[in-house]
């Protein structure tokens, strides 16, 4: 690693999160003109978009090769009214609270209480999904049966194709030209919709041009000043390529590097969309140029690589927008989920590995940021040496790169409806969501609890934490005869609660389509500018809407525990386990340990557990699946959690696995934590009995201690267990390898670890940052020594 | 299970086994062994007939669930913890049943062919993707020799590659019959001088030796495997020997130092019985890096660890 980048590097993780009012107070600015009422929605937060990118100040740090921030300086986090308008009490906790906090200082306090919540509260699009979502969904999602995606983060969750390394801004501006002149007023009655559409967008086209113009000037001010010959001339061939592009098409590696990062910003500053913004495939869309760039020898390999750093380093000073309430329990991180992906398959179904992937991989290692996460795709055409360059990195113990089954993932877009060859041009965004890449809106929606269901069901709809009628009245479960009785009321339970939130999302997603659109992102995904409609409204070629399944893990013990010790062995009858959840199993810790101990569980290649997962999941499953979304698409189901698995616990009682209540459930798809006791192949056979094919994506956690991976064997063994888990149509492994004495010691001694990443879910994140309910269960997940 | 079929006792069968041969494996481990390594970090396995483990530690006082299950009246309890009269245990294996926190856990149980395979059978798309298989340890597997002899048929007509992992201390006659069925043996030697060997393991090393030279001599696939114990058989002496052993072998080329390692302490605690765990030191790493060294002048590959 270079001088340069060392500093830089050293300054983004030194760099403390604070909260930036300038966004805020530039919109703001605007929407109190009178043209930001005398023109359509669209146009209004495009115009509201170009005010901002022109007067937002310009950063270019020292030594830097790829330039610009969201904020005024590195980690400087802006808030976004028109979704949140944050009270003074709001930012007091973002400023004061142990974990994830951002610093605010006194002054945007007072500006941000005197002119932006006074002018967006009760107008901003929470406040509006509050008023506007019913009882039924408000009690269900105050007790935690859901959650809410929308509530303070715009959609989002996709992923840039190959578009912007083909096509300049100026390009895409002819695009929405020619659009705009197909339209047909006299036979489409929606044409003036998508004129307002189209207009803004080429005003959203215009304005990134202009701010990468106005860091041209302030670079080439920079160069003038500087005394350093290298540098000055360096910052010379910086302000050609801010004039080039996003203008133009890039035409070498450093600019398709640049331009990525104005579409990144441009995309996160019109919105804080969920997953922030990606480059996906990036080893692909590099390599042309890295190529050309080595046959003309105007690139190098290293050059190469001190660019993918500087860049790597641009993602790092961009944490997650600030979230609190419920979404900042849900996803407890600065991480904004960047998901780099490397390897996979080519448009035509070839092995895609190059050698620009292995140069993102050393750059992986030798960076070891937080941001961007990145992940390898795995084909089974990929090379075993790719893969064991990737399991060499995962050793090094912080947790990237994830690993995913390319295999799986074009068999799950292509069921979902895809064409073959945009299924091979996608792979996975944020945790572990399956897109593709430049042309689908595929958003998440908001976790849904499946134990807390399985609770209400064995309590005849009724949540024992408040005494509500939640649920619907399905009986009696002391007197259910049979396990299937059982089975049929959860199902009617889950259907209930399916209904609840996609009545909410149909509201919600329709309040970001006619409030919120986004111009800026719609330029950036096919086919927006072609059918002249926005992201937010099924303008992307493919939209779907997805529901989390949270807890699979816990549920299938739950039940299949019920069904051994209740139904079949005849333990207990159902009226003793269930007075006894109520107690939370006080004076009753052998029935407790039994359940832990002697019933079957999920994670152990034991199909009286994993058949209940199965029949989990096909409830679900049959509940979302193919149900009708607001964009023309469909919903889908997924299994991930990021962090709700432990504000899902802390609202659910004890369960019939034997958990205490309060206590975190599983998370993604891996077993209860300490329940696989079978090993890693008992793990990866329990899981392979999912359905992944069926889904847009499920998440499992391994823990591997250091002494497995020690030397070249181990490393070959576990790719070909990670070959064997892919085999079955699995959708996704990640590891975590470090010991549980060392996590034990970071805990009591946080300062000395303050580097020290691990896997939490879909994403790695510096443990000591982590809540201590999270801390613990990350240690306490089974550590797969060979012992 | 079919009344014909043989059957034997199995103490664990452990699954993503790594050390054990090539690839992933599953080791089966069978219950017995003639020798009595005073190292051994089985201990359980050493007793052929099923045993009762107790874990004081997760015992619950006031639970007694294993007090009612036994029919022999071999537990009794005083209210903090319990007690099992061996003279009356006639190892069934109720209590453990019964005990809902695996305080009391019986080892060894009693399988058929068919029910060792079932379990093999789960991992076999780790063995096809990693050229792995089964790896048949203990105890001594060399001491269930029909058992032995119909898993390993099984595992051949199955297409599972197989390993044994043997003390070497059988009837020739058995190791013959083995070897004809096995693709590679994992032959444990722990002291050459017959006079350590016979304090440390119980048994004479004679046989064992003639063993080796057998397999050697018929062409038999083996690796040995070396438990490398401080005070035992680490001296300078002990690895001219095992030199010399080797340069007369010839055919066997692979060997495997196993430093001693104090995770199986815990393990003679719950045995509930005679026997202390080793008292020796673990060994110096920078002595296993030595004792590598000689060993590989010798032409061999040497590795530290299974």
């Amino acid at each position: 690693m270079k001088e340069r980048i060392r500093r830089l590097r050293r300054q983004s993780l030194d760099a403390v999160p604070t909260i930036t009012v300038e966004r805020a107070r530039l919109l703001t600015e605007f929407y109190r003109r009178p043209e930001a009422r005398q023109v359509s929605v669209p146009v209004a937060r495009a115009m509201a978009f170009r005010h901002i990118l022109e007067h937002k100040a310009i950063c270019i740090n020292d030594g830097e090769l790829i330039i610009g921030e969201r904020g005024p300086i590195p980690k400087a986090t802006p808030t976004y009214p028109e979704i949140t308008a944050h009270t003074d009490e709001d930012l007091r906790i973002l400023d004061s609270r142990e974990k994830t906090a951002y610093r605010v200082d006194s002054d945007t306090r007072a500006l941000y209480t005197r002119d932006i919540y006074p002018y967006w509260q009760g107008q901003c699009i929470r406040d509006r999904i509050f008023r506007e979502m019913d009882v039924e969904w408000k009690e269900a999602f105050e007790a935690g049966i859901f959650t809410e995606f929308m509530e303070q983060r715009a959609p989002g969750h996709t992923v840039l194709g190959d578009k912007i390394y083909q096509k300049g801004m100026l390009d895409i501006i002819q695009d929405v030209d020619a659009a705009l002149d197909r339209l047909d007023f006299y036979n489409d009655p929606s044409a003036w919709g998508k004129r307002e559409e189209l207009k803004a967008m080429r005003i959203a086209a215009e304005a990134i041009i202009v701010y990468a113009l106005r860091h041209a000037e302030r670079a080439e001010a920079l160069a003038a000043a500087e005394k350093d010959p290298p540098r000055r001339s360096e910052l010379e061939h910086i302000a050609r390529n801010c004039r080039h592009v996003p203008a133009h098409a890039p035409r070498n590696f450093w600019e398709a590097l640049q331009y990525y990062w104005f579409v990144h910003l441009g995309v996160i500053i019109e919105l804080n969309p969920w997953d922030s913004f990606n480059p996906g495939r990036l080893d692909q869309h590099l390599l042309p140029f890295y190529r050309a760039g080595l046959d003309d020898g105007s690139l190098t390999e290293d050059a190469a690589r001190e660019l993918l750093q500087a860049f790597w380093i641009k993602f790092n000073n961009q944490p997650a927008p600030p979230k609190v309430g419920v979404t900042a329990e849900e996803s407890g991180t600065y991480t904004d989920f960047a998901l780099i992906n490397t390897g996979g398959l080519t448009v035509d179904g070839r092995d895609a590995v190059n050698e620009v992937t292995f140069l993102i991989l050393d750059v992986i290692e030798e960076m070891r940021l937080l941001q961007p996460s990145s992940c390898v795709q795995l084909s089974k055409k990929n090379p075993d040496r790719f893969l064991e360059r990737a399991l060499r990195i995962v050793k090094t113990g912080f947790g990237q790169p994830s690993i995913f089954n390319t295999d799986a993932i074009v068999q799950e877009l292509v069921r979902q409806g895809k064409s073959l060859a945009d299924a091979r041009c996608g792979g996975a965004s944020g945790c572990v969501e399956v897109g593709a890449f430049g042309k689908e809106c595929y958003i998440l929606t908001g976790y849904f609890n499946l134990v807390k269901i399985l609770e209400l069901t064995l309590n005849n709809g009724v949540d024992p934490a408040t005494g509500r009628q939640l649920g619907l009245p399905t009986g009696d479960a002391a007197a259910f005869r049979s396990f299937d009785e059982l089975m049929a009321a959860f199902e009617r339970q889950v259907r209930h609660f399916v209904d609840i939130k996609i009545k909410g999302n149909n509201i919600i997603e329709r309040l970001y389509a006619e409030l919120l659109p986004a111009p800026f992102l719609s330029l950036l995904i096919d086919d927006c500018v072609a059918n002249g409609r926005d992201y937010n409204d099924g303008g992307a070629r493919y939209n779907t809407t997805y529901i989390q399944g949270v807890g699979i893990g816990t549920i299938t013990d739950s039940l299949a525990a019920i069904k051994h010790h209740v139904f079949e062995k005849k333990t207990f009858p159902m009226k003793d386990l269930l007075a006894m959840l109520s107690v939370d199993f006080e004076g009753h810790e052998p029935e407790r340990q039994l359940l832990i101990n002697k019933s079957p569980k999920y994670g152990n290649d034991d199909d009286r557990a994993d058949e209940t997962m199965q029949q989990v999941f096909d409830i679900y499953y049959q509940a979302v699946n193919g149900r009708p979304n607001t964009k023309g698409g469909e919903y889908r189901i997924n299994m991930l959690p990021t962090t709700v698995h432990v504000y899902f616990g802390r609202v659910t009682g004890a369960t019939p696995d034997g958990r205490h209540k309060a206590e975190p459930l599983s998370e993604g798809i891996s077993p209860v934590q300490g329940a696989d006791r079978h090993g890693p192949t008992g793990v990866i056979k329990s899981v392979g009995k999912m359905d992944h094919l069926r889904t847009g994506g499920t998440l499992l956690n391994m823990k591997f201690m250091p002494q497995l991976l020690a030397d070249d064997d181990g490393i070959r063994k576990l790719a070909q267990l990670v070959r064997a888990h892919f085999r079955m149509d699995s959708h996704h492994v990640q590891f975590n390898v470090v010991s549980a004495d060392v996590l034990r010691d970071a805990q009591a001694q946080p300062e000395k670890y303050r580097d020290l990443i691990v896997r939490v879910a879909g994403y790695s994140d510096y443990f000591v940052d982590l809540g201590t309910e999270l801390q613990n269960e990350i240690i306490r997940r089974t550590a797969h020594s060979e012992f | 299970m079919n009344p014909q079929e043989p059957t034997g006792i199995i103490f664990d069968i452990k699954h993503y086994a790594i050390h054990d041969g090539p690839g992933i494996r599953t080791t089966v481990f069978l219950k017995g062994c003639p020798l009595a390594c005073r190292w051994c970090h089985n201990p359980e396995g050493i007793a052929p007939e099923p045993q009762l483990l107790f874990r004081a530690e997760a015992c619950l006082p006031d639970c007694r669930r294993c007090v009612a299950a036994c029919p022999n009246q071999a537990i009794t309890a005083d209210g903090r913890s319990i007690r099992v009269d061996t003279t009356r245990c006639r190892a069934c294996g109720r209590c453990a049943e019964a005990c809902p926190t695996e305080a009391l856990r019986l080892v060894g149980r009693r399988m058929s062919v068919t029910d060792v395979l079932r379990e093999i059978e789960k991992d076999r798309v780790f063995y096809d993707e990693s050229g792995g298989g089964a790896t048949f340890s203990g105890g001594e597997p060399l001491a269930q020799p029909a058992f032995l002899t119909a898993l390993l048929d099984e595992c051949r007509r199955r297409g599972i590659h197989s390993v044994v992992d043997t003390s070497g201390y059988a009837p020739s006659a058995v190791v013959r019959k083995i070897a004809d069925r096995t693709d590679l043996f994992l032959y444990d030697l722990k002291a050459l001088d017959p006079d350590i060997h016979r304090q440390t393991t119980g048994q004479d090393n004679r046989l064992i030796l003639e063993n080796l030279r057998l397999l050697a001599r018929e062409g038999a696939r083996v690796m040995l495997r070396v438990p490398y114990i401080p005070g035992v058989n680490d001296d300078e002496e002990s690895l001219r020997h095992l030199s010399a052993l080797l340069k007369e072998l010839r055919t066997i080329r692979e060997i495997a130092l196993l430093p001693f390692h104090r995770g199986a302490d815990h393990k003679y605690r719950q045995l509930q019985q005679d026997g202390e765990p080793w008292s020796g030191d673990i060994p110096d790493p920078q002595d296993l890096v030595r004792a590598k060294a000689v060993l590989e002048s010798e032409g061999v590959t040497v590795r530290i660890g299974g």
